[in-house]
């Protein structure tokens, strides 16, 4: 189980701000590959993954890094600190 | 090394008064303040974060703050929740020896805040409501560093 959080438009489109997921995704892309499967909502909001940036385990990452011992996964737009 | 992540507002007064003061060997104070820029008709902005990567991606920030420019003192103060235009959002402040250190290293902290600390800003006007979309250049900002 990982916990996946979602903030900003990601979360609007994906209508919750976390959940609990069960995977066995080798990668952050697989683990996306597997939530568009699931519902539109997730397609929605995964269509373009050059808008989103990854976190895991709060520090930025990338889509091809392993999940492997991931505890956190956040996705999000291109943050607009200052 | 000062980093508070609050909904509150500040006093930057109050902040700048204390901010340095028990360390020696500082001659200059520089800081930064941010504020909600009033655009004509915008009526408020919700900012969202990462609660606990936020506060750990600006002390990361704010010690390669220190350790490149051998800053005495690094203050940064980011709000979220609801601002008003006019409202402060954050500041930074730096303290070292000769200015040029403090100026640097504040430029330094306000690029990679804007693109690395777990921020996004929503936007309320009379045609409803809009995320503040990231920009080219302040992507581009860091490579400068």
């Amino acid at each position: 189980m990982i916990d996946v959080m979602y903030f900003a438009w990601v979360r609007e489109r994906i209508g919750e701000p976390r959940e609990r997921v069960e995977t066995s995704a080798a990668t952050v892309a697989d683990l996306v590959e597997e939530l568009k499967a699931r519902e539109p909502r997730y397609e929605a909001a995964f269509a373009d993954l050059s808008a989103l940036r990854v976190a895991l385990d709060q520090e930025l990452s990338d889509f091809d890094a392993p999940l492997s011992g991931v505890r956190e996964v956040a996705f999000f737009p291109p943050m607009t600190g200052g | 090394m000062d980093i508070r992540v609050q909904d509150d507002g500040f006093s930057l007064g109050d902040e700048l008064e204390r901010f340095g003061k028990g360390s020696h060997d500082i001659g200059a104070v520089v800081s930064f303040t941010g504020v909600v820029r009033d655009t004509g008709g915008l009526g408020r902005m919700e900012i969202e974060h990462y609660p606990g990567m936020t506060e750990r991606a600006i002390s990361m920030i704010a010690k390669e703050a220190v350790d490149r420019w051998s800053l005495a003192d690094c203050l940064v103060i980011h709000r979220y929740g609801t601002l008003a235009p006019g409202d402060q959002i954050m500041m930074v402040a730096t303290a070292s020896r000769h200015r040029v250190a403090a100026f640097e290293a504040a430029e330094f902290l306000m690029d990679y805040l804007k693109s690395r600390a777990p921020f996004w800003k929503k936007e309320f006007g009379p045609d409803g409501a809009e995320w503040v979309a990231a920009k080219d250049e302040d992507e581009d900002a860091l490579t400068r560093w």
